[in-house]
């Protein structure tokens, strides 16, 4: 148990020293990069993907995968602008919440086609992807809401400002903390760990998988939810494609952040560690002087190269862990 | 009286498994014709609707909008037998689409751009496969990394701008006929490579060994398959189909833009399981997918020509999906619980 907390350890101690050589690196190139609204507007532009990416974790740690969110995104962020749109008056706070309703009945959707259907995580949610991408255009008949449809209120939701950072930051701080504790001192979330590091073992000791299903998967819409209506609001755009493609950014910040892909390791911090590294990537590129048309292939070299390295950690530790018991 | 016991019930046993695998067999050919039935449906609801669904002209000419991603669903049936996924496929497209043309941009005729998409393809599943079997990475994250990375490749070097001179003969493949026929050349071609897949998967050992592993890589490894070698090939396969597509898909539009055959990937799957074939592997046939193919193609065709936006038609494709996977489970649960019932009155 020790030995697998020091290597989490050293693996978000190695991501910490990445993400500060990256910014020293690029600073030199570009003196304000490192300046405090900079960051703050890296962490910003950061923070729907550590929301979404955090949901996709948990999916992750018991050996599934969650490929709706982005569609989950969509069609709750373009339901809350519509809200917004049909009645101005309606108070925000409201509609935030009916938007992380909807995510919710969504992933709860998806966990009931898991846990009762015994339909395959990833066979389920590329289904549900699908309809929900569907459902999306038939609720806005194809038209946008645009910035001077969405009211005021509607879009200081995530630009709002407290103690000097922003709604959207503030939220993704707030998610963080919850579900890192969790994550750890609850007893449904050791449950999700037990499920995912060993499934048969876990089902002996009496956790229930089914239950572990729904909380997941609701627990991963309930976040895209959220994420949906702080996109079209921060954007000031709710359209039918929003979010296209989200899914593999949220998994890639798991990979980045140590989770093991296969289930049963990885925790909260280095899923937003993972995420931080892609956010100052994707800032980082037009700083340097490289075409945003490099972000793709960045993205997936950098993904490639962690999990390289992780598999060769992981070997490398097994290996002492051999000799030592030798 | 223990003895009996115990014999009778190992006789219950060995007539359970007998049971287990005549009712898997009857499962799968009930998908197949539950498939069969849902084309029938299809065909007779469409050619009531509308006089132009029938017509053989537009039948076969409707087949260029789906024979290419049929192609590319037909190495995923084996690698996702053998119980792995590769969602690169339509990324692999976009970087072989590009090296043809950057090859067709360089003066290259029309055998050497198609020779250049071909073997990148199969490069690139080669450098999945050696990610995937020699460093043991899972084939989902390997293959979701990779989609970024060789899309991104095509993306970084065009940016906004496309390939669009390709040499006159490099249109047939996408395009050409049968000679004297108006049966496009794309349908024959991909039936004969679907007679091949279907000849390798269930008359050679080759295919047999696939199951094997899908039901079991450890049991199939100790029972002396070699597992990696054929899962290895499986990839090298993907993607050199992929680069096929890449001929057949930019002969067609006649460009290369980096976005070419996005989201392919998830359509061809979608196919694959459609088709009957178990996303854990083990189980399905080549019959099921060409079923579930022409049903995808042809409902899609006619949900066009009476207007139904291609938002239904997304929704549809993900309910059949689901419900694809759905109804062995339900039925499956349903004679669980009628035999239960029968143990009950017994007792």
């Amino acid at each position: 148990m020790n030995a697998l907390k020091e290597m989490l350890k050293k693996r978000e101690a190695t991501l910490i020293l990445l993400i500060v050589v990256l910014a020293v690196a690029v600073s030199t190139r570009a003196p304000g990069f490192l300046k405090g609204d900079n960051i703050s507007r890296i962490v910003n532009d950061t923070s729907i993907l550590i929301m979404v990416g955090i949901g996709q974790f948990f999916v992750i740690l018991t050996g599934g995968i969650d490929l709706s969110v982005g569609s989950v995104i969509a069609f709750s962020g373009m339901a809350a602008a519509m809200m917004n749109q049909s009645s101005p008056g309606t108070p925000v706070i409201l509609i935030l919440l009916a938007g992380m309703a909807i995510g919710l009945l969504l992933g709860l959707f998806n966990g009931v086609i898991v846990a009762y259907g015994k339909v395959p995580p990833i066979i389920a949610t590329l289904g549900t992807m699908s309809i929900f991408r569907g459902f999306t255009f038939v609720l806005s008949k194809g038209q946008w809401v645009t910035a001077h449809e969405m009211s005021e209120s509607y879009m200081s939701i995530p630009h709002g400002h407290f103690l000097g950072l922003s709604n959207l930051i503030w939220s993704a701080v707030l998610v963080s903390v919850l579900l890192f504790f969790f994550s750890r001192y609850t007893r449904s979330g050791r449950e999700i760990y037990a499920i995912g590091g060993n499934k048969t073992a876990a089902k002996f000791v009496g956790v229930s998988e089914k239950k572990v299903n729904l909380i997941i998967f609701s627990m991963s819409g309930l976040l895209s939810g959220l994420a949906g209506v702080m996109w079209t609001a921060r954007y000031a755009a709710a359209v039918n494609e929003t979010a296209t493609g989200f899914e593999l950014m949220t998994v890639a910040a798991c990979v980045l952040g140590g989770v093991n892909i296969a289930g049963g390791a990885g925790a909260v911090p280095g899923v937003i560690l993972g995420a931080l590294f892609l956010g100052i990537i994707n800032n980082a590129l037009p700083v340097v002087n490289f075409s945003p048309f490099y972000q793709m292939f960045i993205q997936g070299f950098i993904v490639l190269a962690a999990m390289f390295i992780n598999t060769i950690m992981d070997k490398r530790s097994e290996k002492k862990m051999l000799k030592r018991r030798a | 009286m223990e003895i009996d016991k115990t014999l009778a019930s190992s006789d219950r046993l060995v007539d359970e498994n007998k049971r287990l695998i005549s009712k898997i067999g009857s499962l799968l050919a009930r998908w197949e014709g539950i498939l069969v039935l849902i084309i029938i449906g299809m065909v007779i609801v469409f050619s009531n609707i509308t006089p132009y669904f029938l017509d053989y002209f537009n039948l076969m000419n409707a087949t260029f909008t789906f024979m290419e991603k049929a192609v590319l669903a037909l190495p995923i049936i084996f690698i996702i037998l053998s119980g792995d996924i590769d969602i690169s496929g339509a990324a692999i497209i976009a970087l072989s689409s590009f090296s043809m043309g950057f090859a067709s941009s360089h003066g290259a005729g029309t055998a050497q751009v198609v020779i250049t998409g071909l073997a990148v393809g199969a490069l690139a599943g080669a450098f999945n496969a050696v990610f995937i079997i020699n460093f043991g990475i899972p084939a989902i994250a390997v293959t979701l990394a990779t989609q970024s990375f060789f899309r991104g490749i095509s993306q970084a070097i065009l940016e906004d701008q496309a390939y669009t001179h390709y040499p006159e003969s490099f249109s047939y493949f996408g395009q050409g006929y049968i000679p004297g026929t108006i049966i496009p050349f794309e349908l024959i071609f991909f039936l004969v490579l679907a007679g091949i897949f279907a000849y390798v998967l269930h008359f050679t050992s080759y295919g047999r060994k696939l199951y094997a592993i899908g039901n079991s890589a450890t049991a199939a490894r100790f029972s002396g398959v070699p597992v990696n070698r054929i899962r290895f090939t499986n990839f090298v396969l993907h993607g050199l189909f992929a680069g096929i597509v890449a001929v057949l898909l930019t002969s067609r539009i006649g460009s290369t833009r980096p976005n070419i055959a996005n989201g392919w990937e998830l359509e061809a799957i979608t196919l694959v399981v459609l088709g009957g074939v178990s996303i854990t592997g083990g189980k399905g046939s080549i019959v099921g997918v060409i079923l579930s193919i022409f049903l995808i193609g042809y409902l899609k065709f006619g949900m066009g020509l009476i207007n139904l936006s291609a938002k239904v038609m997304i929704i549809t494709t993900g309910f059949l999906l689901i419900t694809a996977v759905l109804i062995p489970v339900i039925i499956d649960a349903v004679g669980r619980r009628n035999k239960l019932k029968m143990q009950r009155r017994r007792g």
